[in-house]
């Protein structure tokens, strides 16, 4: 006659102790039942009868021993207590797994929480402070991100750094000089998201996963065009302070919305422009092909500061009088500087010259012209489509730095 | 009229003690118990403060409770168990061994060598060798005296033990049940390497111990403590911290075993005093 406590679940343990695993069985058999349920565990570890209970008290769950006269492989009933569901009780979810509908406003605790995840009650209030998705977001940076992660390239197999050219050295010089230039500003580039990165809540993971892949792309212009600097020579070319005084104010500037605006807006749209003008005009198949390659991701740069821009711009009519005033801010603060480091600016015109003629001197200059023209319209474009008029457009483009970034 | 007050001690075994009495404490003094505690580096002084009336309360190990009932007794008084946790309750020790060793039943100990906690653990040291002898076997020992005046809250004599049973240094070690397990799991004693001979009766561990009679403080402590819900966010970390998943009804009927012991050994007089030869905290 059997003597066997009733149970709701048998579970058969065969030879696995509670050592190697056997809890994750029992736990699954406790998992379907109510508080009070009861679960019936055999099994033929030696160990079972010590382990069985040790484990349960740990777990809030009662224990029923059978009769000792019982000689089958029953080593005990667990009943089970509720301590595994209190610990859920008051969980919720941390919004939805996926966009679009993200929360307005997530709150601080969900903090480090997998969007999406059961978030067990209590824990840290997590302070992200760029928590609206108004400031933040932007609906096209789930797919920015995935065209940034896929198109990530390798410094030491995209660029052809081992073929053969010899430049004259005034050239070489000139390339050095626009180099050094272009390590300084993305430096600057790299620090401003990086800065947002760790300021974003969570919850807009997109956003952050961009902006890291962002600064990851700072990382590498500032290996190539380093590399390019050196490829040659041993020295870096000149660093003015006016140029670094341009980029500090754009580093200084804590305003998610505003950063954006002005780095990635105004100074990476205009490194487009840069990018474009040294790819055109590169002496060499180094320079070329890292222009080009630093372009495609500032564009990418670019895409997405005016995408959260023009967003935050529809919900947000006062947005345009914040940004008007940041570039007047920034303006008077570079007021008594000199903007452009002139041995860059001479370095372009050396390099869209191409040679030493007058006429080629006349022409390099005329094309360094066309591109400055060339970023203050593409400045006034995006303005405009951020909502400023175009009389106003022109205005304001014409207070950017003269750093260009 | 002020506030119900209590002052409890605790013994500062781990830097979590802290974390886990300040959490309690915020939770308590929320709801209208001015509750505080101050922290002892061992647990004799923790009783005989309690004892001369200096902290209201003491969270005390089963040995210390022990020691506060003669004191309290000597002295005229009495003390008792107001709460303990649901995990201090029908607890067991274990004697193990080697899975390759020749002992396959306690009384095939005798003569060999077994590694124990603390001189102050009851858990690895004064239950297991009681339940040895009264068994009527007789054992060489071998101690490791980690964290004396702790009454064997600090893991690490328990663990030394079990690793001095690997090294074979010694042919079989004591330790409470649930470490046992968490040797196993954590790699401290390898997966079925070794084998348990013995185990003893259940007994219970800590409880919170008060002075007779209760104050208006003390009773409001017990209630609230007992109303503490592992679905309360707030102090749910802390019952982790602390090992419970609920404050039960303090009881004394699990100490039998462990005052056998104690007076086996003369580790306490029976009016309270510490009588134990090599013991310092």
């Amino acid at each position: 006659m059997s003597t066997a406590p009733a149970a709701d679940v048998e579970v058969q343990l065969g030879a696995l102790g509670f050592g190697r695993g056997a809890y994750l069985l029992v736990q699954r058999a406790l998992a379907g039942l109510p508080p009070g349920g009861r679960v019936a565990v055999s099994g033929r570890d030696p160990a079972l009868r010590v382990h069985l209970p040790a484990w349960c008290r740990s777990r809030g769950h009662r224990v029923e021993w059978p009769d000792p006269a019982d000689r089958t492989d029953l080593v005990a009933v667990i009943v089970r207590g509720s301590a595994d569901d209190e610990r859920w009780f008051g969980a919720e979810r941390a919004g939805p797994a996926l966009p679009p509908a993200l929360s307005s406003r997530p709150p601080s605790r969900w903090g480090l929480g997998a969007r999406g995840a059961l978030l067990e009650a209590g824990g840290p209030e997590a302070r992200f402070d760029l928590d609206e998705r108004d400031l933040v977001w932007a609906d096209v940076a789930p797919k920015l991100y995935a065209q940034a992660a896929a198109r990530q390239w390798d410094p030491e197999t995209a660029v052809p750094w081992h073929d053969a050219f010899t430049l004259p050295a005034d050239v070489e010089a000139a390339v050095v000089q626009v180099m050094t230039y272009l390590v300084e500003n993305e430096q600057a580039a790299l620090v401003v998201p990086a800065r947002f990165v760790g300021r974003i809540h969570p919850h807009f993971r997109e956003v952050v996963q961009l902006l890291a892949v962002q600064v990851a792309d700072e990382a590498r212009h500032m290996a190539v065009f380093s590399r390019r600097a050196l490829l040659r020579g041993t020295e870096l070319g000149t660093s003015s302070a006016g140029g670094r005084q341009s980029l500090f104010t754009l580093v200084a500037e804590s305003d998610f919305a505003l950063a954006s605006f002005l780095l990635s807006v105004l100074g990476e749209g205009s490194f487009v422009d840069l990018l474009s003008f040294l790819e055109q005009n590169a002496p060499d198949p180094v320079t070329r092909r890292i222009c080009w390659l630093a372009m495609q991701d500032e564009r990418r740069h670019v895409v997405f500061g005016m995408a959260h821009l023009e967003h935050q711009a529809a919900v947000d009519p006062s947005l345009r009088d914040r940004l008007r005033a940041a570039i007047h801010r920034r303006h008077d603060a570079l007021t008594n500087t000199a903007g452009l480091n002139a041995d860059v600016f001479d370095a372009l015109v050396v390099l869209a010259a191409g040679g030493w003629n007058p006429d080629d001197v006349a022409a390099g200059y005329d094309r360094v012209q066309e591109l400055q023209n060339a970023m203050d319209q593409g400045r006034q474009r995006r303005l405009v489509r951020l909502g400023f008029r175009s009389d106003e457009a022109a205005a304001l483009s014409a207070l950017h730095t003269r750093n260009f970034m | 009229m002020p506030a119900p007050a209590v002052l409890m001690g605790a013994v500062a075994y781990d830097p979590k003690v802290v974390t886990i009495w300040e959490g309690f404490r915020a939770w308590l003094r929320g709801r209208g118990l001015d509750f505080d505690f101050v922290l002892y580096s061992h647990y004799e002084r923790q009783v005989e403060d309690l004892v001369a009336g200096r902290i209201d309360a003491a969270w005390n190990s089963p040995l210390a409770w022990l020691r506060a009932e003669r004191l309290a007794a000597a002295t005229g008084g009495a003390v008792s168990a107001l709460t303990m946790r649901d995990t201090d309750r029908d607890l067991t020790s274990v004697v193990v061994v080697r899975a390759d060793s020749p002992v396959r039943r306690v009384e095939d100990l005798a003569g060999m060598t077994v590694a124990v906690g603390a001189v102050d653990s009851p858990q690895a040291t004064l239950i297991p060798l009681g339940y040895l002898a009264a068994a009527g076997v007789e054992v060489g020992i071998r101690r490791f005296d980690v964290g004396v005046g702790l009454h064997g809250d600090h893991i690490g004599g328990e663990r030394d033990a079990a690793r001095a049973l690997v090294a074979k240094e010694v042919d079989a070690a004591c330790m409470i049940d649930a470490n046992h397990l968490a040797f196993v799991q954590e790699g401290t004693l390898p997966s079925e390497g070794t084998r348990i001979v013995a185990q003893t009766a259940p007994y219970d561990h800590c409880n919170m111990t008060i002075r007779e009679p209760a104050s208006a403080g003390v009773k409001l402590f017990g209630e609230l403590l007992r109303g503490m819900s592992y679905a309360d966010p707030q102090v749910r970390p802390l019952l982790d911290l602390e090992g419970l998943t609920a404050w039960e009804e303090g009881r004394t009927i699990g100490y039998h075993a462990l005052a056998s012991a104690v007076d086996a050994v003369g580790f306490y007089a029976a009016d309270g005093r510490v009588t134990a030869e090599d013991y310092q905290p």
